[in-house]
């Protein structure tokens, strides 16, 4: 294929459905309590690689993502709404990795999958929200990058033009590639499943999930080699482990401080008329309205 | 001497942006904690006479970068100036602002030079650490609600210089230190910071707008959540708000709801605001949204709940339905304002 873009996703514990054993004594998150869905913006990404690869002949999107062994469900998931395959970078020694280790990791992934012409990320992850991992993976990759991407204006084999979305407005930026570019929430939203893809890759899966699965597919496998979802750990991708992990995370968790309400001394009111209109004369009378 | 440096960022109208005002005051304490300079890294286009506008922060040097290439900010040619210089006077502490501007480009110094950065910090302060057998002293705690929001993290970066992070607007107080203060200006020849290809991105078109909300400098705030229930009934809220000469708020989950634009949401990666009266409607009172409405001078809580997190930090609680509650608060404020 002539075109390649690469598109990170990220699967996240579901912030809006936390619950109390959500961390762990060391100050990272206990994944493992929490349902994992597909990050929205990398969705709004995932798009995005479509749409590009609508209007280029011949271009691919393969789909990166690191995590445990059940992020595979991210590029099932993708290759279901277009994508054409996926990797999954996957190994104890990235556990506890904060971003620049986790850059560090991607980085050596997209590394592995040269040449390409674009690589394509959401702006931030809702477990930390932190927008960090696209502009530090295009750094060690030495890409230009083009953050908060709301659409695509034109886009052929020598460049993209494309429409950033600002704190009070919006720019329109031209590049050539290779670059990253990473996207934001207003961006088109994700085309849904594609029902003869499910068919097709319906049972792609990973390694790890076919021996959790005990299913023989060997067979099946043979004669359909698409199916196969790689997994790359850290030898795969030749990765310096002094990098990875905790060791390769300068930030380190000090402490984690359950939030103590301050209480004050509040004033409780039923919703009455007259205790409401005793509390807004107390207002206009102290000069706080009015 | 060590040193603090703030990134600051440049706006439309050619002035240092609030944002960076704001971190220069913080940067001030810190430098005075920890026995350091106050420095600024200045970037954009016709910047005469910008340093007045910032010395009364108390900087001691600032390093400006002055080309009309500059202006508007691109990531590449902004961050080979600030990771080389950074190379060379390696700032013990480097502050950003949380916005489009800081948040594109923190990052990515961070990755070249390895260090660590902490994204929208609430609070900073000077203290030490310790692991295994060695403490260290003097570093920066960078704090912020973390994952689920029944947390406060402090994270610390031990090892690695600058300690990064960057800090949204309003969260830090504007203040200056001194008027007459004055440190030196060093004029950098651009051309010994850049990179090959810098420019290889170009800006075709922008449309900045002026900006429209300004729930920041409002002294009365009527925020809503996702108790209000829909766009419909936010209209209330507004009405409330209009009628106090306030202007309306909301939490992330009203905003990811639809309710209301996300300019108005307050918190943690929204706006910080410290209004005289903070009037919160079917608002939870989640950490990150406490995070930026907590100073808040008087708060009075509308909710069905008794129970809700955000009354034990309000003035005044009303155990109600919002949109039970509002009308009456309407209709008695008018009927006692002179
Ligand atoms: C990294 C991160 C960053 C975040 N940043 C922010 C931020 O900047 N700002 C922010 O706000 N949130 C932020 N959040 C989300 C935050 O954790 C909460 O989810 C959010 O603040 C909850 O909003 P809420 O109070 O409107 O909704 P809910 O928690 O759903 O609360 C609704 C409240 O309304 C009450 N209610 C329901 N119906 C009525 C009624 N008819 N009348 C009266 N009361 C009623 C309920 O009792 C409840 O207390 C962030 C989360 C994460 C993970
Ligand atoms: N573990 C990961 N695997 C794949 N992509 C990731 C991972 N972490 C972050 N990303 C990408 O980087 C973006 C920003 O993440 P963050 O910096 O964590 O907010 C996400 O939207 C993803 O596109």
């Amino acid at each position: 294929m002539s075109f390649r873009i690469i598109v990170l996703a990220k699967q996240v514990p579901d912030t809006r459905n936390v619950g109390k054993d959500a961390m762990k004594e060391d100050g990272t998150v206990n994944r493992a309590a929490l349902p994992a869905i597909f990050n929205p913006e990398d969705l709004n990404a995932l798009e995005l690689a479509l749409r590009i690869k609508d209007s280029i002949k011949d271009a691919e999107i393969q789909i990166v993502t690191m995590g445990p062994f059940r992020a595979a469900e991210i590029i099932r998931e993708s290759i279901f709404r277009g994508a054409d395959g996926g990797f999954l970078i996957t190994d104890r020694k990235f556990a506890g990795s904060d971003t620049l280790a986790t850059s560090y990791a991607l980085s050596l992934a997209v590394e592995k999958l040269r040449p390409f012409d674009l690589v394509i990320a959401g702006r931030q992850a809702i477990d930390g929200d932190t927008a960090q991992v696209g502009p530090q993976t295009a750094e060690k990759l030495n890409l230009p990058q083009i953050t908060y991407t709301e659409d695509v204006i034109a886009v052929d084999e020598k460049s993209i033009t494309l429409k950033r979305r600002l704190e009070r407005g919006i720019e329109i930026v031209k590049t050539s590639y290779p670059a990253m570019i990473t996207v934001h929430s207003s961006a088109p939203e994700c085309r849904p499943r594609n029902v003869k893809r499910m068919m097709k890759f319906k049972h792609a899966r990973t390694v790890h999930e076919l021996q959790d699965e005990n299913k023989d597919y060997t067979e099946l496998r043979n004669r359909c080699p698409y199916l196969d979802i790689p997994e790359w750990t850290v030898a795969d991708l030749n990765a310096d482990e002094v990098r990875l992990g905790l060791s390769g995370s300068p930030t380190k968790v000090k402490k984690i401080d359950n939030v103590v309400l301050a209480h004050k001394d509040s004033v409780s009111l039923t919703n009455s008329e007259s205790e409401i209109e005793a509390l807004m004369k107390e207002l206009i009378d102290t000069h706080i309205v009015g | 001497m060590k040193n603090i440096i703030v990134y600051c960022e440049i706006t439309e109208e050619q002035h240092v942006a609030d944002v960076s005002l704001e971190l220069l005051s913080k940067g001030r304490k810190l430098a005075d904690d920890i026995q350091a300079k106050l420095e600024a890294v200045v970037i954009g286009s016709d910047l005469q006479h910008i340093e007045k506008e910032i010395y009364p922060f108390g900087i001691d040097t600032i390093y400006l970068f002055d080309d009309a290439r500059l202006f508007p900010y691109r990531t590449l040619p902004h961050a080979s100036i600030v990771i080389n210089l950074f190379r060379e006077i390696t700032p013990e502490i480097a502050l950003f602002g949380a916005t489009s501007v800081g948040r594109d480009l923190a990052p990515r110094i961070a990755s070249a030079l390895r260090c660590g950065l902490t994204a929208d910090c609430t609070s900073l302060e000077i203290g030490s650490y310790e692991d295994k057998d060695k403490t260290f002293d003097q570093l920066l705690y960078q704090i912020r609600p973390a994952f689920g929001g029944n947390i406060i993290a402090t994270i610390v970066n031990p090892e690695t210089r600058p300690q990064m992070a960057t800090v949204r607007e309003g969260v830090m107080k504007k203040e200056v230190f001194n008027a007459d203060y004055q440190g030196q200006v060093k004029k950098m020849n651009l051309e010994n910071y850049l990179g090959k290809d810098d420019f290889q991105v170009e800006i075709l078109e922008r449309q900045i707008e002026p900006q429209k909300v300004n729930i920041k400098g409002s002294q009365i705030i009527v925020a809503g959540g996702y108790g209000v229930g829909s766009k419909e009934n936010f209209k209330l809220l507004q009405e409330l708000a209009e009628v106090l000469g306030g202007e309306v708020g909301a939490t992330r989950a009203a905003v990811d709801a639809g309710f209301i634009e996300h300019e108005r949401q307050i918190g943690q990666t929204g706006v910080t605001v410290r209004p005289k009266l903070y009037i919160a409607c079917g608002i939870s009172g989640a950490v990150q949204h406490r995070a930026g409405m907590d100073q808040s001078a008087k708060i009075i809580s509308i909710n069905n709940d008794v129970e809700a997190p955000i009354n034990a930090i309000a003035d005044y609680v009303i155990v109600g339905d919002v949109m039970d509650v509002v009308p009456k608060m309407i209709k008695m404020y008018k009927k006692h304002a002179k």
